[in-house]
């Protein structure tokens, strides 16, 4: 390779300047530290934090270490995206498909939609959620049970605990079921390949997950009981469910408005993505003898979903780092365990923050890796 | 004889040189802060977001409170004019590091002094204006008239960051009741929140309690338990490390606290200069030279219980006529049954 200065010198100034840049803040807040007193380190992590969280995935409370605050606020953020992007994916889908349905009223229910909620703030839209749901929701004892087992109130959702017993034999044979639909599906495709012979591989799948974790039960001695809620008494104004599973308000404000505002921008990248499909694709699919449902499934949708995911990604990712805002609404994340509580309590800005951001970035990196590894298992194998 | 002419002129220019360093270390030593104050014209001082009693605005944007009056006899102070004061509204989780960083000089915002905070984050703690202690509200109609009457499950509204999180840990263990803490950021979704009944109870400062209840729906509806459970010494805070501003600070806040003790208002002050007293002479300007180990004038304290008043005036006006805590409590003069005692100004 031959020296070129004049194409490294650019590079190479732009290199020291950053560095330059870089160093002169960094030199800036050790001296302004210094001067201040204040102590740089991340030793505050182990010391025990002394304060409780509302709700948490694993055992805490106040006797534990900051870095355990820290992992409780990491799991809350990341049980919020995760249910925040199922809910958000499934309702976009639908949403985007109903935007083409020739139907009407689908079609402009759907628009409507889309256009409320996608031309709101965010943070409006969780306090709306947050205040208009507590407003509207009963007080414990004045409500009315669901099905007799699930209670709705402004203290949260209050369903059933299961209470399994030998559940890791229930859990062997959902793994036993899944392993033998692989394998059918793979033999069925390759049948298809060979002799052109389809198999109902879905029909049997459901089977399969239906009948090994029923014989399970039968012969495999598990047993599932349910720990129903039970009105309890505080005061004389004032009560609480007790037994079952409390899920507190503010998560599921906090979901309903994430996952209501994202599916706004994936029901578009939905809609883009089937649009995009060129109309001689469905024609030639028709020709051939498909039927619509083929035709979406075999042709439009294995093309569409290439142009759906990479926006979709992006959605997902504003998804997890607008749960920040849970904050607002004192719902246990991250920012607020982590980059509030704990930022308060120890004073130790630079380091929590810094952690925390890194914590957003690896969060987001793991997600458009997995979004890419996806992207590219459906992209155009040119043979 | 030029040469001599030109050896002279390097020698004044080397004494000019060192005298001019000896200025610039006299006028350092007066306070980096202190002069960076008067060369601006305004003291830049950390305040809540609104809290009535304490520091509050009005919809013209006119702050009152106990907490801005601190800021305000600073002001009067060190720039003569007690309105010279820039207010900046900090929630409780922003509140040290503006500090620490520079972006304000004096945070007066209801912060409680404690060992951690006053030794470990690069703040000092320069003295106590209203000595509080956490307490619970609850609905009048719930039966609760007690802390003793709180039993496992109950759920507390709070605020996060700031000790009153811990507090409520270390009293809920110590009664062996489990609860359920719901923290929110900010005090106005606190107050909302239990106002619609997502808490049983709502924990705080007592004196913050007394406030919020006003700002509720129906504020006749809820009561604040008799128990204190902690503690709560309030007070103005400044950044380590220059000692001459935090004097001024800290004894800002005692000539007003003295003033009081020997009966200075505003509108006594400039009569009490012909007083028999030294002690109140020395307050009003008219004996010593307090001002200048600060770097002031004479008349700095004279100003501040004219432009201010004193505590008790200051009491008065923003926490007792509200009606947010008519009784001092433990916020009266030593003399009076409280425990306000600061040292003399002499």
């Amino acid at each position: 390779m031959k020296f070129n200065i004049k194409k490294i010198a650019p590079q190479l100034l732009t290199l020291l300047f950053v560095i330059l840049v870089f160093g002169f803040f960094s030199y800036n807040a050790q001296l302004n530290m210094e001067n201040r007193g204040i102590d740089f380190g991340y030793g505050f992590l182990s010391q025990e934090s002394s304060f409780d969280v509302q709700f948490s995935l694993i055992e805490y409370d106040g006797s534990h270490s900051y870095f355990r605050a820290y992992l409780v606020g990491l799991l809350n953020t990341i049980l919020v995206s995760v249910i925040g992007i199922i809910l958000a994916t499934i309702i976009g889908v639908i949403v985007g498909i109903a935007r083409l349905s020739s139907n009407y009223l689908i079609k402009n229910t759907a628009a409507f939609y889309v256009e409320f909620f996608r031309n709101i703030p965010l943070l409006l839209q969780i306090f709306f959620w947050y205040f208009a749901a507590l407003r509207a929701l009963p007080l414990p004892q004045d409500t009315e049970s669901i099905m007799g087992v699930f209670y709705l109130t402004i203290k949260g959702l209050f369903i059933p605990a299961f209470i399994w017993e030998n559940f890791n034999i229930f859990l062997y044979s959902i793994i036993a079921a899944v392993v033998s639909i692989v394998v059918i599906k793979n033999y069925a495709r390759r049948k298809q390949e060979n002799e052109g012979k389809q198999i109902p591989v879905f029909l049997i799948s459901i089977g399969l997950l239906l009948i090994l974790p029923l014989l399970s039960f039968l012969i495999g001695g598990v047993s599932l009981s349910f720990e129903i809620p039970v009105l309890k008494k505080l005061a004389k104004t004032s009560y609480i469910y007790e037994g079952g599973v409390g899920i507190p308000p503010e998560l599921i404000a906090l979901t309903l408005a994430l996952s209501l505002y994202t599916a706004t921008f994936i029901a578009e990248c939905v809609r883009a993505g089937i649009q995009g499909v060129g109309k001689g694709q469905k024609e030639a699919a028709a020709s051939i003898g498909l039927n619509p449902n083929q035709i979406l499934k075999l042709v439009v949708m294995p093309q569409a979903l290439r142009i759906i995911i990479p926006p979709t990604t992006n959605q997902y990712l504003n998804l997890t780092k607008n749960s920040s805002l849970a904050a607002a609404i004192a719902y246990p994340d991250l920012v607020l365990v982590f980059a509030g509580t704990a930022l308060m309590q120890t004073g130790k800005a630079i380091e929590i923050v810094s952690i925390t951001m890194l914590t957003y970035l690896s969060l987001s990196l793991s997600i458009s890796v997995l979004m890419n590894w996806y992207n590219k298992k459906i992209a155009i194998k040119e043979k | 004889m030029f040469k001599i002419v030109k050896q002279l002129t390097s020698l004044v220019a080397v004494f000019a040189v060192l005298f001019a360093f000896t200025t610039e270390t006299m006028a350092a030593k007066k306070s980096k802060t202190l002069k960076n104050t008067q060369k601006k014209g305004f003291v830049r001082c950390g305040v809540s977001q609104g809290l009535p009693g304490f520091s509050n605005a009005d919809a013209a944007g006119n702050w009152t409170g106990v907490d801005v009056d601190v800021c305000r006899a600073v002001a009067a102070a060190v720039l003569g004019d007690a309105s010279k004061v820039k207010f900046t509204p900090l929630s409780a989780k922003e509140r040290f590091t503006a500090l620490t960083s520079g972006e304000i000089d004096v945070l007066s915002r209801n912060t409680t002094w404690t060992l951690s905070r006053d030794a470990d984050i690069g703040l000092t703690f320069v003295g106590v204006n209203f000595y509080d202690g956490q307490g619970f509200m609850v609905r009048k109609n719930s039966g609760i008239n007690s802390v003793n009457d709180f039993k496992d499950g109950i759920s507390a509204c709070t605020n996060i960051g700031t000790t009153t999180e811990l507090n409520m840990r270390d009293f809920f263990n110590s009664k062996g009741i489990s609860y359920e803490p719901v923290a929110f950021e900010k005090a106005d979704e606190v107050v909302a929140a239990y106002d619609a009944g997502r808490c049983d109870t709502y924990t705080t400062d007592k004196s913050g309690l007394a406030a919020q209840r006003t700002k509720m729906s129906n504020p006749d509806d809820h009561m604040v338990l008799p128990e204190t459970i902690s503690k709560e010494p309030l007070g103005p805070v400044v950044r380590q490390g220059d000692a001459v501003w935090e004097d001024i600070v800290r004894w800002s806040l005692n000539t007003m606290i003295e003033a009081e003790e020997y009966g200075i208002t505003s509108a006594n002050a400039d009569m009490m200069k012909t007083s028999d007293n030294p002690a109140i002479k020395r307050l009003v300007g008219a004996e010593g030279e307090l001002g200048a180990a600060f770097g002031l004038d004479n008349e700095w304290s004279l100003r501040i219980i004219k432009q201010v008043g004193n505590y008790g005036e200051s009491y008065e006006r923003n926490i007792a006529a509200p009606g947010i805590l008519p009784d001092r409590g433990p916020n009266q003069l030593w003399t009076k049954g409280g425990i306000l005692y600061v040292p003399p100004a002499r």
